[in-house]
């Protein structure tokens, strides 16, 4: 069990976080630690690419609400990049599906961003 | 098959002690998704068991005054899975997030409203020197309450 992060820049001042593998209470911190440097950076304009997560639990999803709190103070936003109907799941009957911008691909994501 | 036989095919257990600590999570996950797999549970309700599972050890990981191990008893019935996630700390799950600061106590909110909402029966039962079950019973689609 592991999760792979990479971070890339894209046009227009946005940053993309890739992230493959679990997000879990072991896991979240190496995700925190990507998205809150990020932010501490300056950064604003997430995309987050949820594509290759196989699992998430609330430590993660209370990872990628904590960065949306910090971006949003700054007038910034995340945008999220999900497929995987389970992982969908998760954020209907959490009610996420509100707070972030869920699309199907990463242009959708971009282009999304305020 | 005699009646014996049948008995043991119909509710059969499996127990797991972990270490308290996150990276045990996944393995207690793995071994819930596997007794639900046996059940024959579709694959959207064995992951609705592994999260299930994996909130109710996270919810003990975080917990200041959990116990060294996490104790997982799953019981497997013909139409539906009991778990039980024992944590031998003393502690009291509904006034834990009194204690918690606002984040930590929304996070754990959230990992009891999703475990409640994914399994079909959870109750509680604390125990000033044993420590706490949180106790889920998730049922196969179509089997009576």
């Amino acid at each position: 069990m592991d999760i792979k992060v990479s971070v890339r820049e894209a046009p227009g001042d946005c940053y993309v976080v890739d992230l493959s593998g679990e997000i879990d209470v072991y896991t979240s911190p190496k995700v925190k630690d990507a998205v809150g440097g990020l932010i501490d950076r300056g950064v604003y304009h997430l995309v987050i690419n949820l594509e290759k997560v196989r699992y998430i639990d609330s430590t993660g999803l209370g990872v990628l609400i904590g960065g949306l709190k910090r971006v949003r103070e700054h007038g910034g936003s995340v945008n999220l990049v999900c497929t995987n109907p389970q992982i969908r799941k998760i954020f209907d009957i959490t009610g996420l599906v509100k707070i972030f911008g869920i699309f199907d691909n990463e242009d959708a994501a971009m282009k999304a961003l305020v | 098959m005699n009646q014996a036989l049948e008995n043991a095919a119909s509710s059969e257990v499996v127990e797991l002690r972990i270490p308290a600590r996150a990276e045990w999570v996944a393995l207690a996950r793995l071994a819930a998704a596997t007794v639900a797999n046996r059940l024959r549970f579709s694959i959207e309700e064995i992951e609705d068991v592994k999260l299930a599972i994996a909130e109710a050890c996270t919810a003990v990981i975080q917990h200041e005054d959990h116990g060294e191990f996490i104790q997982l008893r799953c019981e497997a019935a013909q139409d539906s899975l009991r778990v039980r996630v024992h944590d031998s700390g003393r502690h009291d799950v509904a006034t834990d997030h009194q204690r918690m600061n606002f984040d930590e106590a929304r996070i754990a909110g959230l990992g009891i409203f999703l475990i409640r909402t994914l399994m079909d029966e959870v109750s509680y039962d604390v125990h000033p020197q044993l420590g706490t079950d949180l106790l889920m019973v998730k049922r196969l689609a179509g089997a009576p309450a």
